[in-house]
């Protein structure tokens, strides 16, 4: 077996400004400071150029090294902002990195996206050849795969109705059946199973596994514990941008998810994104009386509170909550749609929206939790409007019932024992 | 599998094997501007009649005013024929400028999800505008066939002061695509070049008007050399090309494609990371 992709001392950094993420320069604010730099100059001719305090090096990537070998399936895990992205986009060549090398044996394609380049006007057909190009696909590619791609996209029907009035399914399974059908020898995937429904997921992990038994090399970031456990040998842990463990799948998911609860608190903020239509600004777990908590006990109700800010009223937005164990496990998965008949998040009005989630009492068995929260909406480009990962962790203790901490299982549930007459 | 490509990446080598992805990419180039048209052709209800509606109508309305009002002379062509010839380059000019300027912007998540080289974007923008040229095109010809106006030989150079246009256009286009990206001010400076453009270029005029000790000076607008040849081609008769202004016009035009694709091709790198 040879190296499919062999990273040396990569590094990659970005210089940000502390207006908080703004998306654009204007050209007034850099003729202004061309100016101010300049007379500065003119009044203090010998001094040292000011270093600029307005902006500030990050280093998304520090001196990575890895060795892929082919046909490996790696995964990459990590909290948010942890490298992971850069590092896809810069295996993608999307961007340059600022140092380092990488070498790639092979041809790659990259799925950071569900449906790059699909165009709401135009039809089923046409989209599969305009993202199939803008995959690599070559047309004479599309043209040999398209009735495969249709058929497993359950599309046929609608091949000639512009995407927009497909439905958020179908609408994945379309942009995903073409992805699925590229054959790299190297495959790049971002966090893009966590749409659609469940039968699709499926079918895109049999697709996945269909490339590894091919042989090919596949790259995978996920937040998903399941997923990776089930698709990769290896597992890569990034931490600020280095890597903090890299081994067996097992083992590597199994320290990070422990790393989880340790950094974990009861709460999280998170700083303005303007890219984000709507956003999680804050969530943190409160007991009985609505103080922060981290520690529970089975038999008091745990709530989740959370605030929304809406940027842009989006129609068919929904929450969505899964609670894990740390080896990955999820225990409980709960979205907007449990509310009642009405999904209390749909379409929101703008502005600051405060939720607030449940668990009842003696429902989780004893243990160590982690929160996982992300939004959706058939409605936003891309289907998922912010997901935020792992934002709280927190332990439960049974404390009332006569078995307490030595229950074994998920579940605190006390089951009702009768006699029967007889 | 022996005999797979190997690609290096490293900070500054894109550079070296640019050229040759761009003809790699071919083929999304033709995709992106066929999804362009497509679209542009979907999305209005009466379609391909605008790249006619348009300028026909502000034809009509500078013939109006420089003609019947202005009183300017016609050099014995029909006015709205020395209109037209004008209003063509200048059109397709302003509208490939403006597309390519947005072009990048408006496939922003293209741009940071996908890899390719980034010239497609701004050059299939420039193509779409161009085939709004060619229906536009059409217009000439009728009226050409209502006045009974036939053109002489040098009609057969339009070909080449269509492609001065065109290096023109994507010249400007990738300049002011690159500096969308990263300066938002631009995207407010787009529409007012292409008004002010207007005024500043011969369009409802010959440039004959201009007094002749000032029209070298006149000629640094890059789109007087580009319009005069288009009159020069399509009008004929004794209308004369103005030499010192067309080559200056010409050597402009150059001096913009070629500091574009420089500056473009310098800020490329990191459009991904700032759009």
């Amino acid at each position: 077996m040879s190296t499919a992709i062999a990273i040396e001392n990569l590094s990659k950094k970005y210089i940000i400004g502390h207006q908080k993420r703004e998306r654009y320069f204007a050209l007034r604010d850099v003729l202004a400071n061309g100016v101010k730099q300049f007379t500065h100059k003119l009044i203090h001719p010998f001094s040292a150029p000011e270093n600029d305090p307005t902006h500030e090096e990050f280093w998304a990537l520090k001196d990575i090294n890895l060795d892929i070998m082919q046909g490996d399936r790696v995964g990459i895990i990590g909290r948010n902002g942890a490298g992971k992205s850069t590092l896809l986009k810069v295996l993608s060549r999307i961007t340059e990195p600022s140092s380092g090398r990488i070498t790639i044996k092979g041809r790659v394609a990259s799925l950071l996206e569900v449906g790059t380049g699909f165009h709401p006007e135009l039809t089923g057909r046409e989209n599969i050849f305009l993202n199939g190009a803008i995959l690599g696909m070559s047309k004479v590619e599309i043209k040999k795969k398209f009735d495969e791609i249709v058929a497993f996209a359950e599309v046929e029907k609608f091949l000639d109705t512009p995407v927009k009035r497909y439905s958020s399914g179908m609408y994945v399974r379309l942009s995903f059946a073409v992805a699925a059908h590229l054959e790299p020898e190297i495959l790049i995937v971002d966090e893009v199973l966590a749409v659609g429904d469940a039968q699709f997921q499926k079918k895109c992990l049999g697709k996945m596994d269909e490339a590894r038994r091919e042989g090919r090399t596949i790259l995978f970031v996920s937040h998903n514990m399941g997923v990776i456990s089930q698709l990769c040998s290896t597992c890569v842990w990034l931490d600020k941008g280095e890597i903090r463990d890299i081994g067996q799948t097992g083992s590597v998911v199994n320290s990070y998810m422990l790393s989880g609860i340790s950094d974990l608190s009861g709460e999280m903020t998170f700083p303005d994104d303007s890219g984000k239509i709507v956003q999680l600004k804050k969530i943190s777990m409160l007991d009985r009386e609505g103080n922060s908590a981290q520690k529970f006990d089975c038999d008091n109700p745990i709530n989740i509170k959370f605030d929304i800010q809406v940027r842009r009223q989006l129609p068919g937005l929904y929450g969505y909550i899964g609670i894990f164990k740390p080896d990955g496990t999820q225990v409980l998965v709960s979205d907007s749609f449990d509310a009642s008949t009405v999904n209390p998040l749909d379409s929101l009005p703008v502005g600051m929206n405060t939720f607030s989630v449940t668990v009842p009492p003696r429902t989780l068995g004893h243990g160590d939790y982690m929160i996982h929260f992300s939004m959706a909406s058939p409605s936003a480009d891309n289907f998922l409007v912010d997901v935020p990962g792992i934002v709280c962790g927190f332990s439960l203790d049974d404390f009332a019932s006569k078995r307490g901490n030595q229950r074994a299982g998920f579940f605190s549930i006390l089951l009702p024992w009768h006699k029967l007459e007889n | 599998m022996d005999s797979q490509s190997v690609l290096v990446i490293e900070a500054g080598r894109t550079e070296r094997h640019y050229w040759k992805d761009l003809w790699r990419y071919r083929e999304l180039f033709y995709l992106l501007a066929w999804r362009d048209i497509l679209v542009r052709y979907k999305q209005t209800v009466i379609g391909l009649a605008w790249a006619l509606i348009r300028p026909f109508l502000t034809m009509i309305v500078f013939v109006f005013v420089f003609s019947k009002l202005a009183k300017l002379p016609s050099d014995g062509v029909p006015y709205p024929i020395l209109v037209f010839a004008a209003l063509l380059p200048w059109q397709f000019f302003a509208n490939a400028f403006t597309e390519a300027g947005n072009s990048l912007i408006s496939n922003a998540k293209l741009i940071s999800k996908v890899y390719f080289p980034r010239l497609v974007v701004p050059a299939s923008a420039v193509i779409v505008s161009f085939l709004d040229f060619l229906i536009s095109g059409i217009i000439l010809v009728g009226l050409m066939l209502w006045y009974g106006f036939a053109p002489d030989w040098r009609i057969f150079t339009l070909p080449l002061f269509i492609s001065i246009a065109f290096v023109a256009a994507m010249g400007a286009g990738l300049w002011t695509a690159a500096l969308n990206v990263k300066y938002q001010d631009v995207r407010y400076i787009i529409p007012f070049v292409v008004q002010f453009g207007l005024y500043v270029s011969p369009v409802g005029f010959s440039s004959t008007n201009v007094p002749e000790q000032w029209r070298l000076l006149y000629s640094i607008n890059p789109m007087v050399g580009v319009i005069d040849g288009f009159r020069w081609a399509i009008v004929g008769g004794n209308t004369q090309l103005y030499w010192p202004g067309f080559l200056l016009s010409l050597f402009l035009v150059l001096v913009i494609l070629v500091t574009g694709i420089y500056y473009f091709r310098k800020t490329e790198k990191s459009f991904a990371d700032v759009i």
